[in-house]
């Protein structure tokens, strides 16, 4: 502590490099905190679980060809199902318009009254039968599933008026917080539909949707589209084996079908990885700026204060003559760079939270916390000090008869 | 004396090899980060109708009202089916067009093909000369087609070859869905990204579509669209033309206005509207209606992706951070030859002099940190496909323009990075350092 005066002094004499390293430190803790920040959210966001049996669920798309009656179109999702069930290492199958993270479905709004003007909860709307849960492995946590006799067909353009329905624990709660949902009606457009069954827990196709991540519902219908998704259940490891049987096997079965080359038939882990590929790719490029801006910050402390040493080489010799011990010289120049490293971390504080404050304006990110920044300020003191270190015991080695030579 | 201090500059490079190093990696790296963003950047953001961008509208009507609305007050991102009818009828700009995407199945005339999906729009015949669509055979479908709902269709290159193996194939039937369409007209490569006019869908940066087929045919064969459709509470009617009569949007409608006064007249044409429809009971509120053009539009929908911009923003964050590194290095380098500076000045060269041959040095430094970001930047492009949608990563590459850029970002930063070292050099006393020594 005695030193610190002395440190000041010299540091005076040395304002542009001070000023650099410091500005440098700033910049770099402005940028690492954001970024570990952006990583933090997208890796939550990615690492969500769906509710699903996600490693064995494969979702198959099928668009039927030629002219069709609407009508038809049951009976032949009717016989797919019944061929695909029949597949060994099939556990089950049912045909849905969508699936958690597929990014494409149907969301409506929940009322609990029928002439309700803005809705109490938002929803997606999963099309679905007495086979969903099994096939998506659900967990039922109150209530019953659907019976076979409540499966009705519902024309494309036709109004959503399900008798049934079974919705997750959270939007459940978000309707009735007191707690019990099965039995009680809510309107989807302008009939009650009563809630037979809740489940744990289903995302919703859109992951990060403000209107509540999870808030599903299944609806006992099926859609007479000329396209539909099947998804199947397998035994666990026979997950390959069906993904090159399903197909196959339906194709043999109806050749008056596309099932796209690409993309066609995918393993949920699979959807999952499309889904969040950009947010996965954002983590991976921030924490590799990251570690290279940590990189060349250290690199440029390590430079000048090389520099430095260089230059005082003569008064280093002049103070080892006069009695410092090695130490001192060493901890001189830890200090030092302290000092410069917490006028550097003070400012990239201010930095790094005006740079979050413009992102939540421009790109509507969220607000950093705090422990990013501490976090941010206690690596950047100790790479500061790490940095230091070489040049310092360079420093510190310097004899005392240096104080003699002229340069 | 350029060419001198050139040679001088790059053997000093070699004279502090980790100190240079260090410098050139720095320089490398910021330059390569923020060139590979700004490549994707560019890619993304870029207009996708030059010269023709600032003359094509298209129109938002609010038609839900302030209670079946957006949250948020944003009017609806697409029309509802009878809005487009009587804009389309009122034929108040130079040229017009509704469209939505549909996707169909073709089905080959070799009975053991498999079938496969064909992707297109469902549009009216002013599309292609709205948006200078270039064709190799043929033309668009006659304009009487879209009145008679006529069976025309104007495919792609690419359906082309693989149908009738690139000859060409106007007046030839091809079969969608069962039903047939007799081939108008063969597109070249047309595939404007951002894809603008159905930006609403999020298809902004997908493959070149297959086809295009009158709009009025495609509502009579009750062909639904393949994009979005949003319906805002209110009980809807049931079957094909229930929903047409909905408040259901799901229709993408342009114009082509040449002129400011006919941007006027469209805009008081469509509040007109509005409040005849305010009139005549169907709104239960006042005109909202708004106009943008190509660039406004595609912000409004946001085409842009949010990753493209904060990557953009923290590679330049980073190209800052190693500039101001490269600033403290430099300053050790240059002033570490105070001594040298002393005897040249000493000998009578002047400031200037001095200036010239460390910014020289400098823009040395910069050439090598320039080659060393060129090669990383190549690695960034490969490596664009990990952040950013395939898409998107396929329309980033290193172009010759991205080379010379880059090089030239390198050597101009690192000589702007100099200006201050070089200053001290310059300011260094002769006497002092004579006297020292």
């Amino acid at each position: 502590m005695m030193q610190i005066k002395p440190i000041f002094a010299a540091l005076r004499r040395h304002k542009a490099g001070t000023v650099l390293i410091s500005l440098q430190i700033a910049l770099t803790l402005a940028i690492v905190c954001n970024a570990l920040f952006i990583i933090q959210q997208r890796v939550t966001q990615l690492s969500q679980p769906s509710g699903l049996d996600e490693a064995n669920v494969l979702r198959i798309q099928n668009q039927w060809v030629g002219k069709h009656s609407e009508a038809e179109y049951g009976p032949m999702v009717a016989t797919d199902l019944a061929l695909l069930r029949q597949i060994p290492g099939v556990v089950d199958a049912y045909s849905t318009n969508s699936l958690p993270l597929s990014q494409g479905g149907w969301s409506m709004g929940l009322s609990l009254k029928p002439e309700q003007r803005k809705s109490t909860a938002q929803t997606a709307i999963y099309f679905a039968d007495d086979h969903a849960l099994a096939t998506l492995g659900l967990k039922l946590v109150a209530g019953r599933n659907f019976r076979a006799d409540e499966i009705r067909p519902m024309p494309s353009k036709d109004t959503l008026r399900p008798s049934v329905v079974i919705v997750t624990r959270e939007l459940a709660d978000k309707l009735f917080p007191d707690g019990h949902a099965v039995g009680k009606p809510v309107y989807i457009v302008d009939r009650p539909s009563i809630i037979v069954g809740v489940v744990q827990r289903l995302q919703t196709p859109w992951p990060g949707v403000r209107w509540g991540n999870t808030s599903s519902t299944l609806i006992p219908l099926q859609l007479l589209t000329n396209g539909t998704n099947y998804v199947v259940r397998t035994r666990p490891g026979q997950l390959e084996t069906v993904r090159r049987a399903a197909p196959a096997a339906l194709l043999a079965a109806n050749r008056m079908r596309v099932i796209p080359d690409d993309g066609g038939v995918m393993s949920f882990a699979q959807i999952r990885a499309d889904t969040f590929a950009s947010d996965r790719g954002m983590a991976i490029l921030m924490a590799v700026i990251c570690v290279v801006l940590l990189a060349i910050t250290a690199a440029g402390i390590v430079g000048l204060t090389s520099f430095w040493v260089g230059q005082r080489r003569k008064q280093i010799g002049v103070r080892r003559a006069l009695g410092a011990r090695r130490s001192d010289i060493l901890n001189y120049f830890l200090t030092e760079n302290l000092l410069i490293g917490i006028g550097g971390v003070v400012l990239g504080v201010v930095m790094a939270y005006g740079l979050n404050l413009w992102m939540v304006t421009r790109f509507e990110m969220a607000h950093l916390a705090a422990q990013y920044v501490l976090a941010g300020v206690a690596v950047l003191l100790l790479l500061g000090q790490g940095a230091v270190l070489a040049p310092a015991l360079r420093a510190s080695k310097v004899p005392p008869v240096e104080a003699t030579r002229s340069i | 004396m350029f060419a001198y201090y050139l040679q001088l500059g790059l053997r000093s490079l070699c004279r502090n090899p980790v100190l240079t190093g260090l410098m050139i990696i720095a320089i490398g790296f910021g330059v390569a980060a923020s060139m590979a963003t700004y490549a994707v950047f560019q890619a993304v953001s870029g207009n996708p109708i030059p010269g023709k961008s600032s003359q094509l509208f298209t129109p938002q009507i609010d038609n839900w009202g302030p209670n079946q609305g957006r949250s948020d007050g944003s009017l609806p991102d697409a029309l509802t089916y009878t809005d487009v009818k009587a804009l389309m009828s009122a034929n108040v700009a130079t040229r017009q067009a509704a469209t939505y995407p549909v996707s169909l199945s073709l089905i080959p005339s070799d009975p053991r093909a498999n079938a496969m999906v064909a992707n297109g729009y469902a549009t009216y015949a002013d599309f292609f000369g709205m948006f200078n669509v270039p064709f190799l055979y043929g033309s668009a479908w006659p304009s009487s087609d879209d009145a008679r709902h006529g069976n025309g269709v104007v495919i792609s290159r690419k359906l082309n070859q693989r149908l009738f193996g690139g000859t060409d194939s106007v007046g030839k039937v091809l079969n969608l869905d069962g039903n047939d369409y007799r081939v108008a007209g063969v597109i070249d490569h047309w595939n404007p990204r951002p894809r603008f006019f159905d930006a609403a869908n999020g298809s902004g940066f997908a493959g070149e579509p297959d086809f295009y087929m009158p709009f009025t045919r495609a509502i009579d064969l009750q062909i639904e669209t393949s994009g979005n459709n949003n319906c805002s509470g209110g009980p809807v009617a049931s079957g094909w033309s229930g929903w047409l009569q909905s408040e259901c949007v799901w229709l993408a409608y342009w114009v082509e206005l040449p002129d400011a006064a006919a941007v006027q007249r469209y805009r008081s044409f469509l509040t007109g509207y509005a409040a005849n429809q305010q009139r005549a009971g169907r709104f239960g509120w006042a005109p909202r209606v708004a106009l943008s053009d190509v660039q406004q539009w595609l912000d409004i929908q946001r085409v842009v992706p949010p990753e493209t911009r904060v990557s953009l923003l923290v590679s330049l964050g980073f190209l800052v951070v190693c500039l101001v590194n490269t600033i403290g290095l430099l300053l050790a380098k240059f002033m570490r030859r105070a001594p040298e500076i002393g005897v040249r000045r000493a000998l009578g060269a002047s400031r200037s002099e001095i200036y010239r041959q460390f910014l020289l040095e400098a823009a040395a430094v910069g050439l090598a940190g320039g080659a060393l970001g060129l090669l990383l930047t190549w690695f960034g492009v490969l490596g664009v496909g990990l952040v950013f949608e395939r898409d998107i990563a396929r329309l980033a590459h290193l172009s010759p323009a991205l080379v010379a850029l880059t090089i030239l970002v390198a050597v101009i930063a690192t000589v702007v990075a100099a200006l201050y070292p070089t200053w001290r050099a310059a300011c260094v006393q002769p006497a002092w350092q004579l006297k020292s020594n």
